[in-house]
């Protein structure tokens, strides 16, 4: 497919912005400043100051004198790329790859984006007035190459749309400033009196490549499309990805649910033809007032089943606050894995952790209550309680060691060890009453102590001497004394047996 | 005459029976608790699955002789190599231990909450699974409509569920088929050795839809229940004594 290019140049970006900021400065000639050298020199001016003759470079005490009412403000260094950055991003509801081209004009690759606004030209207008609605001036162009492009939207002068395998015939009347070249290149050229790049176009290479050197023909080849040029995309695109358009922007949950169903039939479409199923995925709705809102889901598998991602997704719809209305949704299938379509068959119906049911389930449940509420345990070679289980890290991991069950364990272990008040008849014997959250329990039998030492190599402290004891209404618990009887042990209680 | 009127009221008891949801399922006549004294209060001497039980725990320790009592209950369950979802407020059940009472601690899935309103829901979620075997809810209360839709909920998927409730001072009517309550009961020593014995408990039948109270003493020894009859009990006392 052949790729089409579109740039835009914002002829004022920084003055633009901050008209935008002060309306009241819109009718007068201000400039930006930054110091420099100790001369407050001229970053931007507004078009009625550069009428008057006020150009980037000048030094501000210069342009004072030039006009009488010109205002002077302070010029944020770096702010064209925070504002090409915000600009860009905005872009991306008109096409997933969009680059920043600094110092004042965005690159975005539009191959097969333009039919869905009724072709390049309405493609082009629309973009180009929302800008200017917003208070941007900008020019745009169209064409086969990036280098072209630029070209176009800054020098072009008939028509900004350039139609495929038409390059060289379109930079034949362009200056050569046209080609992005560097100003030490470009003064030797004008010195030499090639004015328009028709000029110099059909000089052998080996002469034009002794003469200018080689990033000049460079940037001639990737004008002219024999030169690959790669842009960065400001986002990354997602391989998986779908993108539904509102003719008018939507806020109610019916529309959303409506736009939800058909991202999802088209995504999980073309993962169920690949063999994928989607883990993770994230729906951005672009809202009209310029902000976005997302929205995630994750599965435990990987899943390509229109139904039950709705169903997650149905969950997060309450998340999403449309304001004024959203005009643009974008699924984003941001993890992905393989799935065996075969087994897929063999595990349904059966009970088990395989099964799709449980799965489905459990992403449910995630949805809703979080997924930090779920967990399932796995045996762990430790002996101190609190760390011989671990949790599983997905439903597929089996126990790497087999539980143990030679000692006596509590049904229920308490999270933090609570202090009790022990009477024991003698230092070393199990005890002989105890006091718990006030209730005095009286010990009946007692089984014990196993002493389990602590893991030295990761904490310090005193090892457990632990007892089972029964009191005399046959309640059963997990009692444990810290450290050697010698020096007044504390005691603590840690579970309750069946 | 009188024996076919007797045989039609059988017939037609026995209707009213699947009608209310009391299927003789073909797993549950395969599967058997080792609980016959208690089965036979229940309606077709069968211990109901597939419905919702209701234990009633009046402290921590009940509440754990309950999850004993209900472990060696889903230990036949999950025979087959089914999974179990556990929801609780407290999340102190102890995994390691459930495998003495014959269940693989990793096919259990513990949901923690804070809520008795998403205890519910989660519960009634799971229960609508049929991926799942059992599904085991501690809470703090339950009315009688909440259970409704948690029984109405396992009659389409078959799996049987099991609430453990801490309110027990005013306790409505639930739609629940049983109500339990567990108690700790001294347990004998072995043989008469010194220390703790098989854990043995009061297991109380307060209420069954369609069929009997009762109480009984269980002990859990050796990886199945025996059931400790008043004539043993009062020999054992007599020997303490």
């Amino acid at each position: 497919m052949q790729k089409r290019f579109m740039a835009i140049w914002f002829r004022h970006l920084l003055t633009d912005w901050f008209t935008v900021r002060r309306p009241e400065m819109k009718d007068v000639p201000f400039v930006l400043v930054a110091s420099e050298r100790n001369r407050m020199i001229i970053k931007a001016a507004n078009p009625i100051a550069q009428a008057q003759g006020i150009y980037c470079g000048m030094s501000a005490a210069d342009a004072k004198a030039v006009t009488n009412n010109l205002q002077v403000f302070d010029y944020l260094p770096a702010k064209e790329t925070v504002l090409l950055r915000q600009l860009g991003l905005w872009c991306i509801r008109y096409t997933p790859i969009v680059a920043v081209d600094l110092p004042d004009g965005l690159i975005l690759d539009i191959s097969g984006c333009a039919h869905l606004w009724g072709g390049e030209h309405g493609y082009l207008k629309e973009i180009i007035n929302k800008l200017r609605t917003s208070g941007y001036d900008a020019r745009s162009a169209i064409a086969d190459t990036v280098g072209l492009a630029w070209a176009i939207a800054r020098y072009g002068k008939i028509t900004p749309i350039i139609k495929t395998g038409t390059q060289v015939e379109t930079l034949f009347d362009l200056p050569p400033a046209a080609l992005r070249l560097e100003s030490y290149t470009l003064q030797k050229l004008q010195k030499l009196g090639f004015t328009t790049i028709k000029s110099f176009i059909q000089l052998p290479r080996q002469v034009l490549r002794r003469r200018f050197g080689e990033p000049f023909l460079l940037k001639l080849a990737q004008a002219l499309g024999l030169e690959n040029e790669q842009i960065v995309a400001l986002v990354p695109p997602v391989p998986y990805t779908e993108r539904v358009p509102c003719l008018e922007p939507v806020k109610t949950v019916k529309a959303i649910e409506i736009a939800i169903q058909k991202l999802l039939e088209g995504v999980c479409i073309r993962l169920q033809s690949e063999g994928k199923g989607l883990r993770k995925g994230t729906l951005k709705c672009y809202r009209i007032d310029g902000k976005m809102t997302k929205v995630s889901i994750s599965t435990n598998r990987g899943s390509y089943s229109v139904s039950h991602l709705f169903k997650l997704f149905e969950l997060q719809i309450s998340k999403i606050e449309p304001a004024l209305g959203i005009d643009l949704f974008l699924l984003e299938a941001t993890k992905v894995e393989d799935i065996d379509l075969v087994q897929e068959k063999l595990w349904t119906g059966k009970p088990g952790l395989h099964d799709t049911a449980l799965a489905e389930l459990l992403d449910k449940l995630a949805g809703k209550i979080g997924a930090n509420a779920i967990s399932r345990y796995l045996p762990a070679e430790h002996y101190w309680p609190e760390r011989s289980i671990k949790q599983a890290s997905d439903l597929e991991e089996v126990p790497s060691t087999k539980w143990r069950i030679d000692r006596p364990r509590p049904l229920r272990l308490l999270k933090r060890p609570e202090p009790v008040d022990v009477m024991a008849l003698l230092p070393d014997y199990p005890p002989k009453v105890f006091t718990y959250k006030g209730k005095r329990h009286t010990v009946e039998k007692a089984d014990g102590p196993e002493r389990i030492e602590r893991e030295w190599w990761r904490d310090k402290g005193e090892h457990r001497d632990y007892y089972a004891v029964e009191d005399t209404q046959g309640q059963r618990y997990w009692l444990f004394r810290s450290g050697h009887y010698d020096a007044a042990p504390q005691w603590y209680l840690h579970g309750f047996f069946a | 005459m009188v024996d076919a009127k007797k045989d039609l009221i059988t017939r037609l008891q026995k209707n009213i029976l699947q009608w209310e949801g009391y299927r003789p399922s073909s797993l549950a006549t395969q599967q058997s608790f080792g609980l016959d004294d208690i089965e036979n209060n229940f309606p077709n001497k069968i211990f109901p699955t597939a419905t919702v039980h209701e234990m009633v725990c009046e402290n921590t320790e009940q509440a754990t002789t309950c999850i004993g009592f209900v472990s060696a209950l889903l230990a036949v369950l999950m025979q087959t190599g089914g999974v179990c979802l556990w929801i609780s407020l407290s999340d102190n059940v102890y995994p390691t231990a459930l495998k003495a009472f014959g269940i693989e601690p990793d096919k259990i899935i513990f949901v923690k909450l804070s809520k008795d309103k998403d205890v519910l829901w989660v519960m009634e979620e799971a229960l609508k699974c049929v991926g799942l075997v059992a599904v085991i809810g501690e809470l703090s209360d339950i009315d009688f409509k909440q259970s409704r839709r948690l029984q109405l909920a396992v009659e389409q998927s078959r799996v049987t569920g099991f609430i453990m409730r801490n309110k027990y001072d005013k306790m409505g009517s639930t739609a629940c088929a049983a109500r339990w309550q567990i108690k700790p009961l001294l347990s004998e020593p072995i043989d008469g050795l010194p220390g703790l014995g098989f854990p043995r408990w009061q297991v109380e039948l307060l209420r069954a839809r369609n069929g009997k109270p009762g109480s009984w003493i269980l002990e859990w020894s050796a990886g199945q229940f025996r059931f400790i009859k008043q004539e043993i009990l009062q020999e054992q006392l007599q020997n303490i004594g």
